[in-house]
C-alpha cells in the first residue's frame, strides 16, 4: 500500500474539546508534500480550527478539486467524508453536497491553479450562491505538480524558478470575491498560525461562503528570490489590517480594546467574532472602501490580511431556496411522492 | 399513399400547418389536436420549429391515424398555408389528391397552382380585420380563424372546442367569446363556400380512452417527481429545457409545505454543464436523488465528470434529449446521435448505463427506473430520450404510478449497520456482483471514506500499486457484467419460423412497428427487438444470433447503434443491414418498409444502406 496510516498517539493530558476528543482525533493520513510545504502549515491550523470548534469529526465534509493543495484533504479530519473530484470542479461538487444535506460542515481547499484558471467559472458561481461552505486557497503562484508553471495569481515581473518574467497581471482571488458579492473574504498565510486559526473558525461558523485566500509558499518551485510567493518575501510584504478572535458561544469577551479599534460580529448561532482593527480606518464591512485599501496595499506591493469583508446577513444557497431546515436527503419518501392519486388528478390536464 | 380528390380518407389523413414563429399558431394547434383526440381518434402532433423567437418558419403536424399509429407519416395530405415565405415549397409538399388551404386575401392562383391539388382560398386576414380591433388581437385570431376553417372542412365537433377554449381559457372566459367568435368566423365562411366535410374528415371514435397526450419531457419530470428526486441541476439547452421547467412547474405544485411555504427540492441553474452534472454527482455522493437534463453539446462537456462518477462510483441520471449534431448541429431538430459518446462517455476503461425509452409512457417509467438503477449500481445512468420523444406531442396511455413502489436505494449502510461492522471498506466487493457498499456523510463515524478519481484500492485508499488498481478495475468489470442483468429488457416480438429481423431503439419504434405491419402485408415478415437498456442482456445476444439479416434501424449517419452490438456482442457484422434516417425529421414507417423491402425485393427503390 502506498498511503501510510498515521499512528494515533495520545496521551491522558492532552487537551480535549467539548466532545472530549484531542486535536490527534482531527488528523489525517500523514503528508506527502514536499518538506516545509506551507499546505502543511494550513492543514494544522485546519486541524486546530476543526478541533477547537468541537465538530463531529463524521459531519465534516472535506472537498477538493486536483492539485498538491487539493491533496491536503486527506491530510486532516481523517474522521470525516473526503471528495476528491477532478480539476478546478470542487465547487460544482460542494454545491451538490450541500443542497442535498444542508447540516455538515463543508471544507474545501483549493489551490490557485485549481481556483483561478481551470475553477474560475465555478468559484465566481458558488460565491453567486453563497454557498455554505470554507473554501481554502492555498495560494503559491505555481504549478506544483506540474513542476513549476506560473499560476494565474503569480505576479507581474515575478520569476520562475529557472529565470523566466512572468508579464500577465494576477488575478486576485480577495478583490474578485468582494466585487462578486461574497460574504467572507479573508487573507492570511501559512506561516501565521496564530491569524490563521480563529479566521478558519469564524468561516465554520459563518452561514455562507467562506473565502480564505491563504499565502503559501512553494518550497521546491516558488521560494526563490524574484518569487513574490516566498517566505522571505510574504513575511515582508504583508500587513494585517484586522486581526479576528473567534469567540465561541457562551463565553465572555476577555480582552478590552481601546474604543473605535474593535467591532463584534454575532454569528448565526450565537458565536461570535471579535475584529480587533489593527487600522482603525479600515471598515471590513464596507465592501466600497475595503477594495480600496487592499488596492492601495497592493499598489506598494503589501498584501493586507485579516477578515477584510464580511457580510454576515447575506442568504445562503438554501434560504435562497426556501429548503426545509432538515437536510433534503433526509426527507421521507412518503413527503417527497405525490402518490397516484394526485397523478390521476394531474391527467386531467393531459386529455 | 396518395389517393385520387374523391377518396374517402376518414380518420387517416395529415395536416401540417405552416406559419411563422412568435404568431400565436402553437395555441391554436394544440386546439385542433385535442379537438381530434376528444373525438376519440388518436393523433400524432410534430412540431418542426427554427431555433429562433420570432419571425422564422415553423410547421406543426397532425397525423389523424384511427389505426393507432405512433409515428411520422412522411406525407401531408391538407396543408394550412399562412406564410407566403414558404408557399412554394408547402405547395411542393402535399402528397397528390390534396389539399392546400391559404390566406386569400392576397390572392395567388398564378402562383399556387398544381393540377393534382385542390388549392382553397379563405381570406383570414380579411375576415379577421373586419371583426377585431388591435394588430396583435388580429394576428392572433387569424390564427385560431384557421382552425376555425378546419374545423368546418374536416368535420370537427365545434361543442368539443368551445369546451376546450373554456378548460384553457378557466381564468379569462371574455377570451372564450373572442376565441369562439374567430373560430365561427373561419367554419361558417368554409361551410359556406365549400363542400364540406371534406373526403379527409374526422369522425369520432372511441379510441382514445385512458389515453392522454403528453410529450416526453413532461412525462420524465413527472416520474422524477415521484422517484422522489429532490435535487436538479441543470444548464439551459434545447430540446431538455421544457424537461426542467415541467419538474420545477410539478414541483411547486405537489412539493411545497403548505404550513411552512419550504419546498421539498432544489432547482439549481448551473453555470455551465460540467457545473450541472457536478452538482447531481456531489447530490447524489450525499444521498439524495438528483438528476440533470440535456442534449449532445452538454454531454460531451459532461464527459471527464461521467468517468469520475464511474470510477469513484456515485450514483447519476443524466437525461440527454438527443438533437442534430455534430456540434451545435440544428437545436430544433431530431436525432439519435448520441447513442456512441453516451455509451462510452469519459476517457478510460469507461462505460455507462444508458436507457433508451421509445415514448413518453416510458420517459415516465425509466426516471424512476434510472435513479434506482443509479443507486442500486453506484454509477451514471443516461436516458437517451430525444427532441422527438422529448418535445411532440403523443398519445399515451395514462399514466399510472404503482403505490407499493419504493426507492431502491442500492447498499447503503445505516447507522445501525455501521455500528455493527468491524471496519467499512468502500470499494469491496462483499457480494460478488461487482457492486461495493456505501456509506453517506454524518451518518455513522465508521462510515467515513475517501472518494476519489485518482487510483484507489478495495479499501478506499489512494494507490499507485498496479495490483490493486487492477483489482478495482476488475471488478467494475462484473459490475458492468450485473448491469447487463438489471437494465430495462429489450420487448421481442419474435416468430420461430422467421429468420428476418429489425432492431432499433427510442424513438424509431412507431415507424418500425408500422412498418412491420406494412410489410407483412407484401408478404415479408420480420421479427423485431427494440433495445431499451445498455449493456445488452443476453435476450440481445440469443436474438441476434437466431436472425440471418437483422436490419438495424436508427436515426444517425454513422449506425452508432449498429457499431455498439458489433462491439458488445458476438454477432457477425455482415449479417447486421442499416437503415439510417439522420435529416432531422422523425423517421416515418415507409422509410423503414423501403429499406427492408430494397433487399428483400431489390426491384423496390433503395433507402440509404450501410454494410
Amino acid at each position: 500500500m502506498t498511503f501510510m496510516a498515521k499512528p494515533k498517539v495520545t496521551h491522558p493530558e492532552m487537551p480535549r474539546n467539548a466532545l472530549g476528543m484531542t486535536r490527534r482525533d482531527y488528523e489525517g493520513a500523514n503528508s506527502t508534500l514536499c518538506a516545509g510545504c506551507g499546505h502543511d502549515s494550513i492543514t494544522a491550523a485546519i486541524v486546530e480550527a476543526c478541533w477547537a470548534s468541537a465538530l463531529e469529526p463524521h459531519n465534516v465534509v472535506k472537498l477538493s478539486g486536483i492539485g498538491c493543495s487539493s491533496k491536503t484533504t486527506a491530510y486532516f479530519v481523517s474522521g470525516g467524508h473526503g471528495f476528491n473530484s477532478v480539476h478546478g470542479r470542487m465547487p460544482s461538487i460542494a454545491t451538490g453536497a450541500n443542497a442535498a444535506n444542508r447540516n455538515l460542515t463543508y471544507i474545501g481547499v483549493s489551490g490557485d491553479g485549481d481556483t483561478l484558471s481551470i475553477g474560475l467559472g465555478q468559484f465566481c458561481h458558488a460565491i453567486r450562491r453563497n454557498l455554505n461552505m470554507v473554501y481554502v486557497i492555498e495560494n503559491n503562484g505555481v504549478y506544483g505538480l506540474t513542476k513549476g508553471q506560473f499560476s494565474a495569481s503569480a505576479d507581474l515581473g515575478s520569476t520562475a524558478k529557472k529565470g523566466e518574467v512572468n508579464n500577465q497581471p494576477p488575478i486576485d482571488p480577495v478583490q474578485l470575491a468582494i466585487t462578486l458579492g461574497a460574504s467572507f473574504v479573508a487573507r492570511s498565510f501559512s506561516g501565521d498560525k496564530a491569524q490563521l486559526v480563529p479566521l478558519l473558525q469564524a468561516a465554520i461558523h459563518h452561514q455562507g461562503f467562506g473565502l480564505l485566500d491563504v499565502i503559501s509558499p512553494c518550497v521546491t518551485f516558488n521560494d526563490h528570490e524574484g518569487s513574490t510567493r516566498s517566505y522571505a518575501y510574504t513575511r515582508e510584504h504583508y500587513e494585517e489590517v484586522v486581526h479576528t478572535d473567534f469567540v465561541p458561544l457562551a463565553s465572555e469577551i476577555a480582552v478590552e480594546y481601546a474604543a473605535g479599534t474593535s467591532q463584534s460580529v454575532t454569528m448565526h448561532d450565537g458565536s461570535r467574532i471579535l475584529l480587533r482593527k489593527v487600522d482603525a480606518q479600515y471598515d471590513p464591512s464596507d465592501r466600497a472602501s475595503a477594495l480600496q485599501a487592499i488596492q492601495q496595499h497592493l499598489q506598494r506591493n503589501e498584501h493586507l490580511t485579516g477578515l477584510l469583508y464580511i457580510g454576515s446577513d447575506q442568504p445562503e444557497l438554501h434560504a435562497l431556496n426556501s429548503t426545509p431546515d432538515l437536510a433534503l436527503n433526509q426527507l421521507p419518501y412518503a413527503k417527497l411522492n405525490p402518490g397516484p392519486q394526485a397523478l390521476a388528478k394531474l391527467m386531467a390536464r393531459f386529455r | 399513399m396518395p389517393g385520387s380528390k374523391a377518396q374517402e380518407r376518414v380518420n387517416d389523413f395529415v395536416i401540417k400547418i405552416a406559419s411563422v414563429n412568435g404568431t400565436g399558431s402553437a395555441s391554436a394547434n394544440g386546439l385542433l389536436m385535442k379537438a381530434i383526440f376528444r373525438s376519440g381518434v388518436p393523433v400524432v402532433g410534430k412540431n418542426y420549429f427554427p431555433s429562433n423567437i420570432q419571425g422564422l418558419p415553423t410547421w406543426y403536424e397532425i397525423r389523424v391515424t384511427g389505426d393507432g399509429h405512433r409515428a411520422r407519416a412522411g406525407q401531408v395530405d391538407i396543408m394550412i398555408a399562412l406564410n407566403a415565405e414558404t408557399y412554394a415549397r408547402d405547395l411542393a409538399e402535399v402528397a397528390s389528391g390534396g389539399y392546400f388551404i391559404y390566406d386569400s386575401t392576397w390572392p395567388r392562383p398564378a402562383l399556387l397552382r398544381r393540377e393534382d391539388l385542390t388549392v382553397i382560398g379563405v381570406p383570414l386576414a380579411q375576415l379577421c380585420n373586419d371583426s377585431f380591433k388591435g394588430v396583435r388581437t388580429r394576428i392572433l385570431m387569424k390564427n385560431i380563424c384557421y382552425a376555425g376553417v378546419l374545423a368546418g372542412l374536416c368535420n370537427l365537433d365545434l361543442d368539443l372546442i368551445r369546451t376546450l377554449l373554456a378548460e384553457t381559457y378557466a381564468k379569462k372566459p371574455q377570451l372564450v367569446d373572442a376565441n369562439m367568435k374567430a373560430i365561427a368566423l373561419g367554419y361558417d365562411y368554409a361551410r359556406a363556400h365549400f363542400s364540406c366535410p371534406l373526403p379527409l374528415r374526422v369522425e369520432k371514435m372511441d379510441a382514445t380512452r385512458g389515453h392522454i397526450i403528453i410529450d416526453g419531457n413532461t412525462a420524465a419530470a413527472l416520474g422524477c417527481v415521484y422517484a422522489g428526486a429532490t435535487v436538479g441541476a441543470w444548464y439551459p439547452i434545447t430540446p431538455s429545457t421544457s424537461l426542467m421547467d415541467a419538474y420545477k412547474g410539478f414541483c411547486d405544485k405537489l412539493r411545497v409545505d403548505a404550513d411552512s411555504g419550504r419546498k421539498n427540492y432544489i432547482m439549481i441553474q448551473a453555470e455551465d454543464e460540467l457545473a450541472a452534472v457536478g452538482m447531481v454527482i456531489g447530490a447524489s455522493w450525499n444521498g439524495a436523488r438528483a438528476f440533470t437534463a440535456t442534449s449532445g453539446p452538454g454531454l460531451s462537456l459532461m464527459q471527464e465528470f461521467l468517468g469520475l462518477a464511474y470510477y469513484a462510483e456515485v450514483p447519476a441520471v443524466v437525461f440527454d434529449i438527443q438533437r442534430v449534431g455534430p456540434s451545435t448541429g440544428m437545436p430544433t431538430r431530431t436525432q439519435q446521435g448520441d447513442i456512441r459518446s453516451a455509451a462510452y462517455a469519459s476517457h478510460g476503461d469507461t462505460r455507462q448505463v444508458c436507457l433508451y425509452p421509445a415514448n413518453p409512457e416510458e420517459c415516465f417509467e425509466f426516471a424512476a427506473k434510472a435513479f434506482d438503477l443509479a443507486e442500486r449500481l453506484q454509477a451514471p445512468v443516461l436516458v437517451l430520450s430525444d427532441l422527438d420523444i422529448g418535445m411532440n406531442d403523443w398519445v399515451c396511455p395514462e399514466l399510472k404510478w404503482d403505490e407499493t413502489y419504493r426507492p431502491d436505494r442500492g447498499k447503503v449502510l445505516d447507522a445501525e449497520q455501521l455500528g455493527k461492522i468491524d471496519r467499512f471498506w468502500r470499494y469491496y466487493d462483499h457480494d460478488n456482483d461487482g457492486i461495493p457498499q456505501r456509506t453517506l456523510p454524518g451518518v455513522h463515524p465508521k462510515g467515513a471514506y475517501f472518494a476519489r478519481g485518482s487510483g484507489h484500492n478495495q479499501y478506499g485508499g489512494y494507490t499507485e500499486d498496479s495490483k490493486e488498481y487492477q483489482i478495482v478495475v476488475d471488478r467494475l468489470r462484473k459490475k458492468w457484467l450485473t448491469a447487463a442483468r438489471l437494465v430495462p429488457k429489450p420487448i421481442i416480438e419474435q416468430d420461430q419460423r422467421c429468420d428476418i429481423a429489425i432492431i432499433s431503439l427510442g424513438s424509431g419504434d412507431g415507424a418500425v412497428r408500422e412498418a412491420r405491419a406494412r410489410l407483412a402485408a407484401q408478404g415479408i415478415h420480420t421479427n423485431y427487438l427494440r433495445v431499451r437498456g445498455f449493456p445488452f442482456g443476453d435476450e440481445v445476444e440469443q436474438f441476434l444470433q437466431a436472425h440471418r439479416i437483422i436490419f438495424v434501424v436508427e436515426q444517425n449517419r454513422d449506425a452508432q447503434l449498429r457499431s455498439l452490438l458489433i462491439l458488445e456482442t458476438g454477432v457477425d457484422k455482415s449479417r447486421l443491414r442499416s437503415i439510417l434516417h439522420y435529416n432531422g425529421m422523425p423517421i416515418s414507417a415507409g422509410y423503414v418498409a423501403d429499406g427492408v423491402a430494397a433487399v428483400i425485393t431489390p426491384q423496390r427503390p433503395a433507402a440509404q444502406l450501410v454494410g
